[in-house]
C-alpha cells in the first residue's frame, strides 16, 4: 500500500521572477509595460513643464473665439465673424470634399490604367506605362505645383474677357470660364415646381431598381436577357425630362414684376440702378431672383441677393433695408402695400422671367471677377487632379496585379462559353480579382487622404491651412491645434478603413 | 522600491528641463553664432544677394546684435522663416531673436509670450493694384480678389477692413512674399495686400514698377520690431539696447565711419557712455565695453542702415516719414545712455 504523502508546498522566492520560466515571461511584461508608461508619463510631465516655463497654458478655449480671417472655399455658412472652431470644420469640409474627389476620380483612372496596361495593343499598354512610371516615380508635390502654375501661367485672367475685342471667351455657350483664379462654371439653382421634379426622380429610382430586379428573376428563369442598361439610363433621364419641359412651357410666359424701394413711376431697371448704384436684392426661394440678378450683371451691375423664404421676411428685409429691390410674383406685388412704414415701393418698367424648376445660374463677368455659378479654385483643380493622377497610378498597379492573379483558364472558360470579352472582363475577372484588390485599395484611399494635407503648397485652405495654420498662427495654440488636427486624420483614417473593410468583407471568398 | 527610483528619475528629468530654457546669451556665446530669424525674402528687408550674402534691414538689425555679443557682425546664421513658421522657430529656441516685420501686437507680446524689444520700423497696411485696372482709392475694391500672406496680422486688418466698409472680397492665401509676388503679376489676384514698405519693396523687384499703384489708404498700424522669447530678461535687453545703440548713434551723430576715434575725442558723455570709453554700461549687459562700437560698426547706425537698404537712394524709395528721428518730427526715440 502506497503511502500518500502531501505535494511539496509551492515555496515562492523573489529570485524566481527571474529565474523561474514560468513566471519570467510576466516579469518582463510587467516591466516593460511599467517602462513605457514611465516614457509617456515623462513625456507629459516635461511638455506640461516647458509650457508652463513658456507661459503657457493648455486650453482648448480658443476654439469658441472669434476667428477674424476669411476663408474662399466654405460648403457651410463662415464669416470672420465666426469662431475658430467653425473655421476648423471649414477646414474639415474641404479636406472631405478634396479627398472624396480624389478617390473617385483616382479609382476610375486606376481601374482604366490597370486594365488598359494588361491590353494587347502595343501603344495602349506603353502609354500606360508611362503614365503609371511617370506618377509613381514622381512625388506628389511636384505634380501639384506643376499642375497648378500650368492654371495659373496659362489661362487668362478675367480681365482678358472684358471689353468690345475680349482677348479670351467663354466656352460652351457662354457658360464657363476656364481662368487663372480656377473654372467657373454654372451652379444650378431650384425654383418653383422642384419638389415634383425632385418626386418624380425619386419614383424613376424606385422604377429603376424594381425593373432591375424583374430582369434578374427572367434571366434566372428563363435565361432570356433584357437590355437593363438602356432601359435604366431611359428611367433615370426621360421621365424626368417632360416633367421639367411641360412644367416650363406651362409657366414661360410668366413674367415677375420688380419691386423697388425709392423707385418713381416709369422708371427701367438701368436708370433705377444708375440712381442707386450697387443694389442689395430680396429673393424668394424663386430662380427669378437669379434672372434678376443676371439682368443686373448684363448692365453690369454686383448685386448682393438676400434670402428670403416668406412674403413677411421680404416686407421685413425692405424695411429694415437690407435690400432695395425685389422681384415677386404679380399676386404678391398686388397685395404689397405702396408703403410700409414710411418705405416708398413702386413697381419698375422691367419684369424678369419667373424662371424655371431647374435653372443654371451663369457666371458672368461683374466687378473685378466672374460672379455667380459655381468657382472651381485652381487649388482645389490642382490638389484635386495631382491626388488622383497619383495615387490613381497606385491603383493602376494595384488592379493589373488583381487581373493577373485570376488564372488565365478563367478567360479561356468564359470564351469557350462564347462571353464576349467585355462581359467576361466584368462577370469573370474583375469579381474575382476584387479579392485582391481590395484590401492594398484601402490603404491608397488612406494615403490619399492624408496626402491632401499638402494642400499648403497651392493655399488650398483644407483643414491644416485653418485649424493647423492660420488658426495656430493666430493663436499661438500649437500644441492643442496639432493634437486636434492628429484625432481628425486618425478618425477619418479609422473611418475610411472600417468602412472599407465593410465591403471587402461582402466581397471576399465565402467560406462555409 | 521600484516605484521610488521611477518617480525619482522623473522628478530629476523634470528639473533639468524647467532649468533648461533661459541663459541665451551663453547659448549663444558658446555657439560661437546668433540664429537669427529673417523672412524667407523681402528685397531691402532681408534677402540673400547675388553673393549668396543676406542683405537688408532686418539683417543689420541681426548683425548689430552679433556683433554686440561676439564681435563679429558675420557670425550669424541666417534662419528664413514664413509668417506661419516664425513664432514656432522662436518658441522653440531653434533661433535666438527675431527679425522679420513682425507687427508689435497685445496678443503675440502676452498671449504668446514673446518679447518685442522696440520698433524698428512703423509701418501700416496698404494696398497695390495694377494701374491698368483704373482703382485709385481701397474703397473701389469690392469684389476684388486679394493675394495675403496668411497667418499675419495684415489678414486680420484685410478682414476687418472689408467688413467695416461693408464690402466683399475673396482672398487668395499665400506662403511667402515671393508666391505673392508671382500670383500678383499672373493676375490670379486684382490686389496684394501687406505693409507699406513691403508693398513698396516687391514692387521695386517690378520689370515695370511704374504698371503698379499703391493705394493711399493705409488701413492699419503696423509697427515692426524684433522679438525674442519671455523670461530670458538679459538677452532681452541685449537686442533692446542694441536696437536703442543704433538709433541713439544717429541721433548722436555717432557713424561707422567715425565710431572708432570719436569715443575718444567728443566731449559729450552720454557718447563716451555709449562707447564704452567712460561708465560700465557693457559691463552691466554682461557684455565687453565697446559693444555698442562693435554693434555701430557692423552697418552703421540706424539711419545709415536704412538708407542703404531701402530709403530714397535705393530702388525701394521709401521715405523716413515716421521713422525719422524724433528731432526730425518723426518716431524714432531711444531712451538715454545713462
Amino acid at each position: 500500500m502506497a503511502t500518500l504523502s502531501d505535494p511539496p508546498r509551492e515555496s515562492f522566492h523573489i529570485s524566481q521572477l527571474l529565474y523561474d520560466t514560468r513566471y519570467r515571461s510576466i516579469t518582463i511584461q510587467v516591466i516593460a509595460f511599467i517602462l513605457i508608461v514611465a516614457a509617456f508619463v515623462f513625456l507629459a510631465r516635461n511638455v506640461v513643464i516647458n509650457l508652463s516655463a513658456l507661459g503657457k497654458d493648455f486650453d482648448f478655449g480658443f476654439l469658441g473665439s472669434r476667428a477674424g480671417y476669411d476663408i474662399n472655399q466654405r460648403l457651410i455658412e463662415y464669416s470672420n465673424e465666426s469662431t475658430h472652431g467653425r473655421a476648423a470644420l471649414v477646414g474639415i469640409l474641404n479636406t472631405l470634399l478634396v479627398a472624396f474627389l480624389g478617390c473617385i476620380v483616382a479609382t476610375i483612372l486606376g481601374v482604366i490604367a490597370g486594365v488598359l496596361r494588361l491590353s494587347k495593343n502595343w501603344i495602349v499598354s506603353r502609354l500606360m506605362s508611362v503614365y503609371v512610371e511617370g506618377f509613381r516615380n514622381i512625388p506628389l508635390l511636384l505634380w501639384i505645383i506643376v499642375i497648378f502654375a500650368v492654371m495659373t501661367e496659362s489661362t487668362p485672367s478675367p480681365r482678358d474677357f472684358r471689353g468690345a475685342d475680349p482677348e479670351a471667351s467663354m466656352l460652351l455657350g457662354e457658360s464657363v470660364a476656364i481662368t487663372n483664379r480656377g473654372i467657373f462654371i454654372p451652379a444650378p439653382v431650384w425654383g418653383d415646381g422642384a419638389f415634383l421634379l425632385v418626386s418624380v426622380f425619386i419614383v424613376s429610382l424606385a422604377g429603376i431598381w424594381a425593373f432591375r430586379r424583374f430582369a434578374r428573376k427572367r434571366q434566372e428563369a428563363t435565361g432570356a436577357i433584357l437590355p437593363v442598361f438602356w432601359v435604366s439610363l431611359g428611367l433615370f433621364f426621360v421621365p424626368v425630362l417632360v416633367v421639367y419641359f411641360a412644367y416650363s412651357a406651362a409657366i414661360s410666359r410668366d413674367q415677375y414684376p420688380l419691386l423697388a424701394v425709392g423707385a418713381e413711376q416709369g422708371m427701367t431697371l438701368e436708370s433705377y440702378v444708375e440712381a442707386n448704384g450697387n443694389p442689395s436684392i430680396c429673393a424668394l426661394p424663386s430662380t427669378a431672383g437669379v434672372n434678376l440678378s443676371s439682368a443686373l450683371r448684363e448692365i453690369g451691375q454686383r448685386a448682393n441677393i438676400v434670402r428670403v423664404s416668406t412674403e413677411a421676411e421680404l416686407l421685413e428685409a425692405v424695411q429694415s433695408g437690407d435690400c432695395i429691390l425685389a422681384a415677386v410674383s404679380p399676386t404678391v406685388a398686388a397685395s404689397f402695400p405702396g408703403t410700409v412704414e414710411g418705405v416708398e415701393m413702386a413697381a419698375l418698367t422691367d419684369t424678369v422671367d419667373r424662371g424655371r424648376p431647374l435653372q443654371f445660374e451663369r457666371p458672368q463677368l461683374a466687378g473685378f471677377n466672374f460672379e455667380g455659378g459655381v468657382q472651381l479654385r485652381n487649388s482645389l483643380i490642382a490638389l484635386w487632379f495631382a491626388l488622383s493622377l497619383y495615387t490613381g497610378a497606385f491603383i493602376a498597379e494595384i488592379v493589373r496585379a488583381g487581373i493577373l492573379s485570376v488564372s488565365r483558364g478563367q478567360t479561356e472558360a468564359a470564351f469557350a462559353l462564347g462571353l464576349r470579352p467585355n462581359r467576361t472582363m466584368n462577370l469573370v475577372i474583375l469579381p474575382q480579382a476584387l479579392r485582391v484588390i481590395i484590401p492594398p485599395l484601402i490603404s491608397q484611399y488612406l494615403n490619399l487622404t492624408k496626402n491632401s494635407s499638402l494642400a499648403i503648397a497651392v493655399g488650398y485652405m483644407d483643414v491644416r491651412a485653418t485649424l493647423g495654420g492660420i488658426t495656430i498662427n493666430q493663436t499661438g495654440r500649437e500644441l492643442e491645434g496639432i493634437l486636434l488636427m492628429g484625432l481628425f486624420y486618425l478618425a477619418l483614417s479609422l473611418l475610411i478603413s472600417a468602412v472599407m473593410n465593410l465591403y471587402n468583407n461582402s466581397v471576399k471568398l465565402q467560406e462555409r | 522600491m521600484n516605484k521610488s527610483v521611477f518617480f525619482g528619475t522623473v522628478a530629476a528629468a523634470s528639473l533639468v528641463a524647467g532649468f533648461a530654457s533661459a541663459q541665451t546669451l551663453a547659448e549663444v556665446q558658446e555657439r560661437g553664432t546668433l540664429n537669427c530669424g529673417v523672412t524667407t525674402g523681402l528685397t531691402g528687408f532681408a534677402a540673400p544677394d547675388a553673393n549668396g550674402e543676406w542683405q537688408g534691414f532686418d539683417v543689420g538689425v541681426c548683425r548689430a546684435v552679433a556683433a554686440a555679443v561676439l564681435g563679429d557682425a558675420n557670425a550669424v546664421e541666417f534662419v528664413p522663416t514664413t509668417g506661419q513658421t516664425r513664432f514656432t522657430a522662436l518658441a522653440s529656441g531653434e533661433i535666438d531673436m527675431l527679425a522679420r516685420n513682425t507687427t508689435w501686437t497685445f496678443s503675440r507680446d502676452v498671449d504668446l509670450s514673446f518679447e518685442f524689444v522696440g520698433i524698428n520700423y512703423y509701418d501700416g497696411q496698404g494696398f497695390m493694384v495694377p494701374r491698368e485696372l483704373g482703382v485709385s482709392s481701397a474703397l473701389e475694391l469690392d469684389g476684388a480678389t486679394v493675394c495675403i500672406q496668411t497667418g499675419t496680422t495684415t489678414e486680420l486688418n484685410l478682414a476687418d477692413f472689408f467688413a467695416s466698409n461693408n464690402m466683399s472680397y475673396e482672398p487668395v492665401p499665400i506662403e511667402t512674399n515671393a508666391e505673392a509676388q508671382q500670383q500678383y503679376l499672373a493676375g490670379a489676384c486684382d490686389v496684394y495686400t501687406t505693409d507699406a514698405s513691403g508693398l513698396a519693396a516687391t514692387r521695386a523687384t517690378f520689370e515695370d514698377p511704374s504698371a503698379h499703384v499703391v493705394l493711399p489708404e493705409i488701413v492699419s498700424k503696423e509697427p515692426l520690431g524684433p522679438l525674442v522669447r519671455h523670461g530670458d530678461n538679459e538677452w532681452g535687453d541685449i537686442v533692446r539696447w542694441t536696437l536703442n545703440a543704433l538709433i541713439a548713434a544717429e541721433e548722436l551723430g555717432v557713424t561707422s565711419a567715425n565710431v572708432g576715434e570719436i569715443g575718444n575725442t567728443t566731449e559729450n558723455p552720454e557718447i563716451r557712455r555709449l562707447l564704452g570709453t567712460e561708465g560700465e554700461l557693457g559691463a552691466m549687459l554682461g557684455l565687453d565695453a565697446d559693444w555698442a562700437a562693435n554693434a555701430i560698426a557692423a552697418g552703421g547706425n540706424y539711419g545709415e542702415i536704412f538708407e542703404g537698404n531701402i530709403g530714397e537712394s535705393t530702388p525701394i524709395g521709401l521715405a523716413r516719414g515716421l521713422n525719422a528721428q524724433w528731432t526730425d518730427g518723426g518716431l524714432l526715440y531711444a531712451p538715454p545712455f545713462r
